[in-house]
């Protein structure tokens, strides 16, 4: 795409054109897009054929992508996927927008979501939930499922997305795409809705892991406005726009955690996937990270508590949803939260402001962060053996909608492999490595902190020797 | 029964920085209402904090100078509460570790003893916005501009026991943020606010008696008399048979009365954890160090010195030095007219005079202390008599053009004493040629004709002549 707008095989008002028709028509199948902004759009458009004119385009000017209803954009909604939202237009860029702006980068709408990010199915979207592209009566994932589906649906090359506890991952592996989610502190967190602050992370979904890298190297970097974000220099960051993902100069050991596969039906696909990298060169080890049970109820307790307090400034006085005709402040607040606020969003606020309560702050909120720790240093250890490790990224294929919508807590073990990664901020991405009933199965590749460049290469190489990621929905699989 | 009080207060000490602890948005008093609010003042979706380091800094100074323990490592807490003009809900604070630990301060009580009162720790927060009130009936205003204005919180021990004591130390508080210039000390602008925690036993009782807190008291005065209220109504519960309740008061200047605002069963769970959106505040010795060189001399050791060096009385000492302002006025005459009495005289009088009839603050003051000092060097130099520097002074005072000079302004007001030999022995010649009987009788011994004769010329002058020469020039022709 990138090269055809070099090329002048067509201009980026022409591409984008192009992409919101595709869009205003397709979107009903999906339900993937909750703004679409033409207008916005065309205008970027143009301005990216005159930086273009004037010999000023980078590699990602004049492309047309979507953003996750999370991020702030200035003149567009941002939802979050919720009611408290649904009037909100945000008065400012957040940082990783206004990198990719500052690319020449053009916005065509703002993708369907679970509600503050919190779901991992987008049936909790104010909005409607998404179907997903592989077949209309499973679920995409979520909570980035819009983001996810359209990229799968071809309705753009690539889409932002966040991921606090899986939410890039799971979705891209349902869908069939590559999802990275960087180290926490690589993308800025500024603008972006909070959810739970020390997991939140922003990331790339695209068809390739070398679409995703090039994306990663704008979308990241320090920002002084963001206390959580990472100071760093890394060259192969900086030279991805140039000279593409790193190759790999050395074969590597991959390890695979023994407790993600306990329960893990699917391994033939998995195992498929290892010969493949076999093939290369790389060796297979495998490792224990023994305190990964845990991760699920110390992930609910850190994050919900967080959610909790992030989410007490949507109260109705400023912004957002406000009930009518309060009668006090007391019932300004109530009926402004309850009505505001969708059924997960209510229940993770009311877990979160349990566990931070005296007298259970200790047994929750102080034993939670002391297992996060834990399942942290797990992780340092194996990466004292391994260069990276391989597990499926998530439990099941799509599932059906509504299958557990009335079960949280199966809800919740769909983030079984997914979350430990969060809770130690290491880079996680998945590719799509097969199928099963006809349903993209993803792989998750996990790196240590800060480096991408070692699972992006791995996903690269598998790519170049594997198809998956070129397969669309409504072809044979 | 005879009842003591125990009282300890929690300052609120507004920090001198030009933007807000957490955001860019300017911290000036006095904008029109949410004028300076920026997104993250609003707590808008997805705006995160950054902290100013000027405020850290701050905050290490004024540990500093009460001797405290400066914690290289604190954290940063949600305080969890739902109020319109709370934004975000929380408020950022620090709860388990303060930036500023255990420290104590010297208070001179009316008696002349001093008091240590021990300061349990300080540690920094933001402020809230405003609420008002009483300006559109039937609905509540809220001004955000103070929102996220950088506070130090500084808590006393319960080592207070009378409201005098109480406002001594609220004041040495005052004099101590105002030397560090880390707070303007504007009390009527709440750039100082405290809360009070008061409680009274019987005499000689170890434990202390259950304590109420007395919210929000914005001058020195009021913490007296809140304080004196609460005391005596304590008292009266306890004596007839009741019990204190643990709960928040808000003191009413008007009605001179303290009344219940919440009490304990209505207390919130705050819900403190750490801030996930600010990382721990680390920072080195070496910092702290640094910061120690700047540390000014503090009101203490200046009044000290004043006593010592400069010979002042305890009085006066305590007077200039209790002021930043008016020390260094203080200092920069002394330090060019080089007479600390004649200073501070001046300073103490005449200055103090036409200050306070004129409502101005000293660093307002139309006569500099450059020009002070001048004038006390032409008293010193006879150019001036005490009655024509009076007469130059208010001249300095009320000169609407002030660039003129001293000395300009002597001529020109023609306050010079007349100091000419030959011109006062020409007066004098020509006043013994006038009045050869009088000049006859002080030739005979009669000393009191000394005076008439110093009385002429001196009229004849207009008050200009320098006594003293004139004496001389009669004694001799006699």
């Amino acid at each position: 795409m990138s090269a055809g707008l070099e090329a002048g095989e067509y201009t980026s008002v022409e591409l984008t054109e192009a992409h919101l028709t595709d869009i205003e028509q397709r979107n009903k199948q999906s339900n993937s897009f909750i703004t679409i902004a033409r207008e916005h759009a065309l205008a970027q458009a143009k301005a990216a054929d005159v930086k273009r004119a004037n010999g000023k385009a980078t590699l990602l000017t004049g492309v047309p992508i979507a953003h996750k209803d999370i991020f702030c954009t200035k003149g567009l909604l941002t939802t979050c996927g919720s009611k408290m939202l649904s009037n909100f237009y945000a008065p400012y860029n957040s940082s990783m927008v206004e990198r990719l702006n500052g690319a020449g980068i053009v916005t065509v709408g703002k993708t369907n979501m679970d509600e503050f990010a919190m779901g991992s199915s987008n049936e909790n979207s104010f909005f409607g939930p998404v179907t997903n592209p592989w077949d209309r009566s499973k679920v995409p994932g979520g909570s980035s499922g819009g983001s996810a589906a359209a990229v799968a649906d071809g309705l753009v090359a690539c889409a932002t997305g966040t991921d606090t506890g899986g939410s890039i991952r799971q979705p891209a592996a349902f869908c069939g795409i590559t999802g990275l989610k960087p180290t926490y502190g690589r993308i800025s967190r500024y603008g972006m809705v909070a959810f739970a602050s020390s997991l939140d992370q922003a990331g790339p979904m695209t068809r390739t892991a070398e679409d995703a890298g090039l994306m990663l190297s704008y979308m990241s970097g320090f920002d002084r406005r963001d206390s959580t974000s990472a100071r760093r220099e890394d060259d192969w960051l900086n030279a991805i726009a140039h000279n593409g993902i790193p190759k790999l100069v050395r074969p590597l050991t991959i390890g695979l955690p023994k407790e993600y596969f306990a329960d893990f039906a699917n391994t033939e696909v998995i195992e498929a996937a290892q010969a493949e990298l076999v093939k290369n060169g790389h060796t297979f080890k495998e490792v224990s990270l023994p305190h990964t049970q845990a991760a699920i109820p110390t992930y609910y307790v850190l994050a919900s508590a967080e959610a909790s307090t992030n989410l007490s400034r949507y109260d109705g006085v400023r912004y957002g949803h406000r009930c009518e005709n309060p009668t006090s402040l007391q019932d300004l607040y109530e009926r402004s939260r309850s009505e505001g606020f969708g059924e997960e969003v209510k229940r993770r606020i009311l877990t979160g402001t349990y566990t931070l309560s005296v007298g259970y702050f200790d047994a929750y909120y102080i034993k939670a962060q002391k297992i996060r720790r834990l399942i942290s240093n797990d992780f340092d250890k194996v990466f004292e053996e391994v260069d990276l490790l391989m597990t499926p990224t998530s439990p099941t294929p799509a599932f059906r909608l509504n299958k557990h919508t009335h079960n949280p807590v199966e809800m919740y073990q769909q983030d079984l492999y997914t979350v430990p990664t969060s809770l130690a901020g290491l880079p996680a991405l998945s590719v799509p490595c097969g199928f099963v009933n006809s349903l993209p199965i993803g792989m998750q590749l996990i790196g240590p902190a800060f480096r991408e460049d070692t699972i992006l290469s791995v996903a690269a190489q598998f790519q170049q020797i594997t198809d998956w990621h070129q397969r669309h929905p409504g072809e044979s699989a | 029964m005879n009842w003591e009080s125990v009282i300890g207060l929690e300052i609120h000490v507004q920090l001198a920085t030009n933007s807000k602890i957490f955001s860019g948005a300017s911290t000036r008093y006095g904008a029109a209402p949410n004028a300076q609010a920026c997104a993250v003042d609003l707590g808008l979706p997805g705006v995160l904090p950054v902290l100013n380091e000027r405020a850290v800094e701050m905050a290490i100074k004024f540990g500093l100078a009460i001797g405290a323990k400066i914690n290289l490592h604190s954290v940063f807490d949600r305080k969890n509460y739902f109020y319109p003009d709370l934004p975000k809900g929380y408020q950022i604070s620090q709860f388990e570790t303060p930036i500023v630990g255990e420290g104590s301060i010297a208070i001179a009580l009316e008696n002349g003893t001093e008091r240590i009162v021990g300061i349990t720790r300080a540690h920094l927060e933001e402020d809230a916005g405003k609420s008002i009130h009483d300006l559109f009936p039937g609905q509540t205003g809220i001004d955000l501009n103070r929102t996220g204005t950088p506070l130090l919180e500084i808590v006393s021990e319960p080592d207070i026991r009378t409201s005098k004591e109480a406002s001594a130390y609220f004041r040495q508080m005052h004099t101590l943020v105002r030397y560090l210039q880390i707070c303007d000390g504007n009390l009527a602008e709440g750039s100082m606010r405290c809360d009070a925690n008061v409680s009274v036993r019987p005499y000689g009782q170890e434990e202390f008696g259950e304590r109420t807190e007395i919210k929000n008291i914005n001058s020195f005065r009021f913490v007296e008399r809140a304080i004196d209220y609460e005391i005596s109504r304590q008292i009266d519960v306890l004596e007839s048979g009741g019990i204190i309740e643990r709960e928040t008061r808000l003191f009413d200047p008007d009605k001179d009365e303290t009344r219940s605002m919440r009490s304990k069963e209505f207390s919130e769970d705050y819900r403190y954890f750490p801030d996930p959106d600010l990382l721990p505040l680390t920072f080195s010795q070496a910092l702290v160090d640094k910061i120690a060189l700047t540390l000014p001399e503090l009101p203490d050791a200046k009044r000290i010195r004043y006593v010592e060096q400069l010979e002042l009385s305890e009085y006066d000492a305590q007077a200039l030095s209790s002021d930043l302002e008016r020390s260094e006025y203080f200092e920069v005459v002394v330090n060019a007219c080089n007479n600390a009495k004649q200073a501070t005289n001046w300073i103490m009088g005449d200055l103090t005079a036409y200050l306070n009839r004129n409502n101005l603050e000293i660093s307002a003051s139309p006569v500099s202390a450059a020009q002070l000092a001048l004038l006390i060097t032409r008293l010193n130099d006879q150019t001036l008599s005490s009655k024509t520097a009076k007469a130059l002074f208010d001249g300095l005072w009320n000169k609407a053009d002030n660039s003129q000079g001293v000395d300009a302004l002597i001529v020109e007001m023609n306050l010079a004493q007349v100091s000419d030999d030959l011109e006062l022995t020409g007066i004098i010649d020509k006043l013994i040629d006038d009045n050869p009987a009088q000049f006859e009788e002080l030739r005979n011994g009669k000393d009191k004709m000394l005076g008439f004769f110093v009385g002429q010329v001196m009229k004849m002058t207009q008050g200009k002549a320098n006594p003293q020469q004139v004496n001389e020039i009669i004694k001799a022709k006699i």
